[in-house]
């Protein structure tokens, strides 16, 4: 029943559909968990339903005794669990936690650096100038590490079906394997308490062939593409002698900030806003026109301007491929 | 008394003097001055249950937000507000000081066959400390200034950089404020529990609801002070401008966590402990046998609250510690399974060996055990670290720790507020439709609380205001919410019956169930001075010792052990409880109410920040506790 609910591959946020080898043995760990736990509860109910059913009849079953009772204590609430944990404790503890673990510096062949912000996921793709935000693209079976950091408050990484979450914590970085199998999307989305929009903190990790995903990497290295249309300049000069600048960087031109999202290729993401609004020229400009009601308390201000300053700057922003 | 019926002259004129002696001012001065265990657990029972029905309402405020996908119930704001104070109130306002503060406190010195708490006016006054942190916390929800980053209230999310009101300055000093009350009640309950025994009852005669008691006091007394060292840490960071969780100036964001924790998972057993016992007192009532494997349930008590000291680096699995820790930590998380199943069987089997009655509090004990075994279950996965990584903070956790919560403290709760409801009031309530209450309430809790497990596996993140569609989310949050509506029917159920039958049940007699501990062994409900006669102990149910609980008969006859001289009660020898010395208790004073309210004042100075007014009022606290100890009773 569980596995059916994750559907066909991406969209989802499926502990239990997993697309990548670390994220099969969690999924494993866990239907052999739950069959022990259903045997667990089993004989509980049992002794329960007995209890109930012989109500008129006092000592066990068998005919035992106060002693046998004893024993029968002793020996399902002391033996037993001793040896189930035991065996537990050697799967899970040491040969899962090891195969799923980060990949060590040497083994690896790419690193991402993931720095998590209220509320938004900026990514980084050391030894290039690479920066984009709440988009992770990975090439298919290659195992990445990938580093964690956080702008301000604790947050959590987690794509649920390529593996399991770690903490974006200050001053910490953690470290955490992530790979997929086949090319696909896989949504993820924070999972530590963050504040006001912990709730809109997702993001997509796309799965590409490596030849796919190098010539995307190279477009992402790249600064950002100069406006063609008359209003794709207006829009660039909006965002220039507005608020925008002070807070987000378009690569190649003046506009340096560092509080929101890079914005260099928006125009090659799929959502807005960490997946709340898909990305196109109508959601948009519901965006810039009044962000604090798309997505309340989030930091970025609204900013008046007049409607074809909007329409303007929406193009721009737009054609940032 | 068991022989009321047939008492003699000489008798009933120790009882009239018993009765002068121990008798309180009448009406509402008496319950403001009272020092009397049984009506401050009272107060702290209504109290408590006023703190659960807020908690309840911000619990079905976030069900009906969390209904459809991108409700609007609540905002973003109000959603954390109300999230953060549901948790708060359940934990800090409704289980614990239900369990100790009104069960506690009403049935341990009656089980002691004690006449008091040893500290009478601490009582009290952990009473009145209890109410004002309270009102404080609550004051911030309704001037939408409420704690709202969530009840473990991380750093540096709950900073002043991050979260400027008085939001978090509410949620520190308000648990400051409970603590200080926790802290009093505990230490009464330790020294109650070893010192006010009845002549005769040792440590292993000792009631098993007693030992729970003992080993959530002493939980409480050493894990509350790291949750103090914590908020007073937090405070001065966001008052002051300290920097313990600065990691620009040498400080830690993890270090709030691991103080936090280090109090934080102890008190999840602080929450269930008391719980165990209300199980292992209705079970074996109904069962009509006494606990199988009595010794080691005891020692299980203990030893579930001693090894829940060294497993709290479990809740951080997520935060990169080193690999070591985690290992060392899901080790002690497993280990401490064991004093669980050894409770669990002991109580199954124990329900086997005797012929069980099935009434509500004990079909309340068997949803109990249902829960428990499904929560224990869940929490065993959480020591798989890999799959605690997996499942973390998302609404697996949240239905796994309710099925503890709710399932395996407040399930014990209800059942135990049938099974004394006709101790407390003397009359009996209605079991057709307690048996219906019971069947209600499981099925709402299941039908709430299950499809979390799926939701959670199914990646939904816990504390989340809203979600989107299309993640396969929404029929599992209908019915959630379809559940949390029936559950509320249950408990209102619950509380009707018992209203119902407090004005309209028959009389119940002193022991209507045939239990085997002391409560049972005084009228219904008990006089002020809860025993004529100091009971003498000889098994641990001195009630089902007929022989004994006929020889008090013929001692309040001969005035034997009746301690009619004044407000006294015996003191026993810690072990072996032989009767060492009688105390003289104090009797009913404005003082615990007077310096209650002066330590209410000084809190909600130091949250305005007028640090001098909180000083003077500081200054007062300690004249009125100079006045209080003018007062005190000579030694006898």
């Amino acid at each position: 029943m569980l596995a059916g609910c994750g559907g066909g591959g991406g969209g989802r946020q499926n502990v239990l559909h997993p697309e990548s080898h670390a994220e099969r043995r969690i999924a494993t760990l866990w239907w052999v968990m739950l069959t022990g736990a259903a045997i667990g509860f089993g004989v509980i109910a049992l002794l329960l339903f007995l209890g109930w059913a012989r109500r008129n009849r006092d000592r066990l079953p068998f005919g035992g005794g106060e002693r046998a009772a004893t024993v029968l204590v002793v020996g399902l609430g002391i033996a037993v669990p001793i040896v189930v944990l035991a065996t537990l404790f050697i799967w899970s503890d040491v040969f899962v936690l090891r195969s799923t673990a980060a990949p060590s510096k040497k083994s690896t062949q790419m690193t991402i650096d993931v720095v998590g912000h209220q509320w938004f996921w900026e990514v980084r793709y050391p030894g290039t100038k690479a920066v984009t935000a709440n988009e992770i693209h990975i090439p298919t079976r290659t195992r990445v590490n990938l580093v964690g950091t956080t702008a301000d408050v604790i947050h959590s990484f987690w794509v649920p079906e390529l593996n399991r979450k770690v903490d974006l914590i200050p001053g910490h970085p953690n470290r955490i394997l992530l790979e997929a199998d086949r090319p696909g999307a896989y949504r993820g989305q924070c999972s530590e308490f963050c504040g006001l929009q912990h709730a809109h903190m997702a993001m997509w990790v796309y799965a590409d062939p490596p030849d796919r995903f190098r010539a995307w990497l190279a477009n992402m290295a790249k600064p950002a593409r100069a406006p063609t249309t008359a209003e794709e300049r207006r829009g660039q000069r909006v965002f220039g002698s507005n608020e925008c600048a002070h807070c987000h960087t378009i690569r190649g031109t003046n506009a340096q900030g560092r509080i929101g999202p890079d914005l260099t290729h928006l125009g090659t993401r799929t959502t807005l806003a960490a997946l709340v609004l898909p990305n196109n020229r109508a959601a948009l400009e519901e965006w810039l026109r009044d962000p604090q009601h798309v997505k309340p308390g989030n930091r970025m201000p609204r900013v008046p301007l007049s409607a074809a300053d909007y329409r303007a700057l929406a193009a721009y922003l737009e054609s940032l491929r | 008394m068991a022989a009321t019926e047939v008492l003699g002259p000489r008798a009933r004129e120790r009882i009239g003097r018993l009765d002068r002696i121990w008798e309180e001012r009448p009406g509402l001065v008496g319950w403001l001055t009272t020092v009397d265990h049984k009506r401050i657990g009272l107060l702290y029972f209504f109290t408590t249950l006023a703190f659960f029905g807020a908690g309840g309402v911000e619990a079905l405020l976030m069900r009906t937000q969390l209904s459809s996908p991108d409700g609007h119930v609540l905002g973003p704001d109000r959603y954390d507000q109300v999230m953060t104070m549901h948790g708060v109130t359940m934990i800090f306002l409704f289980v614990i000081p239900m369990t100790t503060g009104a069960f506690g406190n009403y049935l341990v010195p009656l089980m002691l066959g004690a006449r008091d708490m040893a500290f009478p006016r601490l009582n009290a006054l952990s009473y009145w400390l209890f109410l004002g942190s309270g009102c404080l916390m609550y004051a911030g929800l309704f001037l939408n200034m409420g704690p709202d980053a969530g009840w473990f209230n991380y750093v540096p999310l709950a900073l002043k950089r991050y979260d400027p009101g008085l939001n978090i300055d509410f949620y520190a000093l308000g648990l400051i404020f409970n603590s200080i009350s926790s802290t009093v009640a505990a230490a009464n309950f330790v020294v109650t529990i070893f010192k006010l025994r009845a002549p005769g009852m040792s440590l292993n005669r000792m009631p098993l609801f007693v030992f729970a008691m003992l080993a959530v006091s002493l939980s409480l007394l050493i894990a509350l002070p790291s949750l103090t060292v914590d908020l007073v840490f937090l405070e001065l960071q966001r008052r002051l401008g300290f920097h313990f969780f600065d990691v620009g100036h040498g400080g830690s964001a993890l270090l709030w966590q691991h103080l936090f924790w280090f109090f934080g998972h102890p008190e999840v057993y602080i929450i269930v402990l008391p719980a165990f016992g209300i199980a292992t007192s209705i079970i074996p009532t109904f069962a009509k046998h006494r606990m199988i494997a009595f010794p080691l349930v005891a020692l299980a008590e203990l030893l579930v609250a001693f090894i829940g000291f060294g497993v709290w680096a479990h809740h951080m699995f997520a935060t990169g510690i080193p690999t070591v820790t985690l290992v060392f930590f899901a080790a002690a998380s497993m280990m401490v399974v064991i004093p669980s199943t050894i409770q669990i069987y002991a109580w199954t089997v124990t329900v086997m060996m005797g012929r069980p009655e099935f009434k509500a509090p004990l079909l309340f004990i068997g949803g109990f055990i249902a829960f428990f075994v499904v929560g224990g279950l869940s929490g065993i996965m959480f020591a798989a670290i890999p799959f605690d990584q997996a499942t973390t903070d998302t609404y697996f956790v949240v239905a796994h720790f309710h099925f503890i919560i709710f399932g395996a403290a407040v399930f014990p709760i209800l059942g135990g507020m049938y099974y004394w409801f006709p101790k407390v009031t003397g009359r009996l309530y209605h079991e057709p439709v307690a048996k219906a209450s019971f069947w209600l309430t499981f099925a709402g809790t299941a039908l709430t609380f299950f499809p979390m497990h799926i939701v959670g596996l199914l990646g939904m993140p816990r504390r989340v205001y809203t979600y989107q569609r299309g993640l396969g989310w929404d029929a599992y949050n209908l019915s959630e919410t379809i559940g949390a509506f029936i559950l509320t029917a249950g408990l209102l159920l619950i509380f009707g019956n018992l209203l119902w039958s407090r004005f309209r049940g028959p009389p119940a007699g002193p022991d209507p169930f045939f239990g085997g501990t002391l409560e049972w062994a005084t009228s219904s409900p008990p006089p002020h001075y809860n025993f004529a006669v100091i009971p003498t102990v000889t098994s641990p149910y001195p009630n089902w010792d007929r022989a004994d609980r006929e020889e008090d008969a013929r001692k309040l006859e001969a005035g034997e052990l009746v301690l009619e001289e004044g407000h006294e009660t015996p003191a026993s020898t810690v072990r072996d409880g032989y009767l060492d010395e009688v105390l003289e208790m104090p009797s009913e004073s404005w003082w615990p109410l007077t310096l209650g309210l002066l330590i209410t004042v000084i809190f909600v100075m130091l949250l305005l920040a007028h640090f001098v007014i909180a000083g003077i009022f500081g200054a007062l606290a300690v004249l009125a506790l100079g006045g209080w100890h003018l007062q005190e009773p000579a030694e006898a």
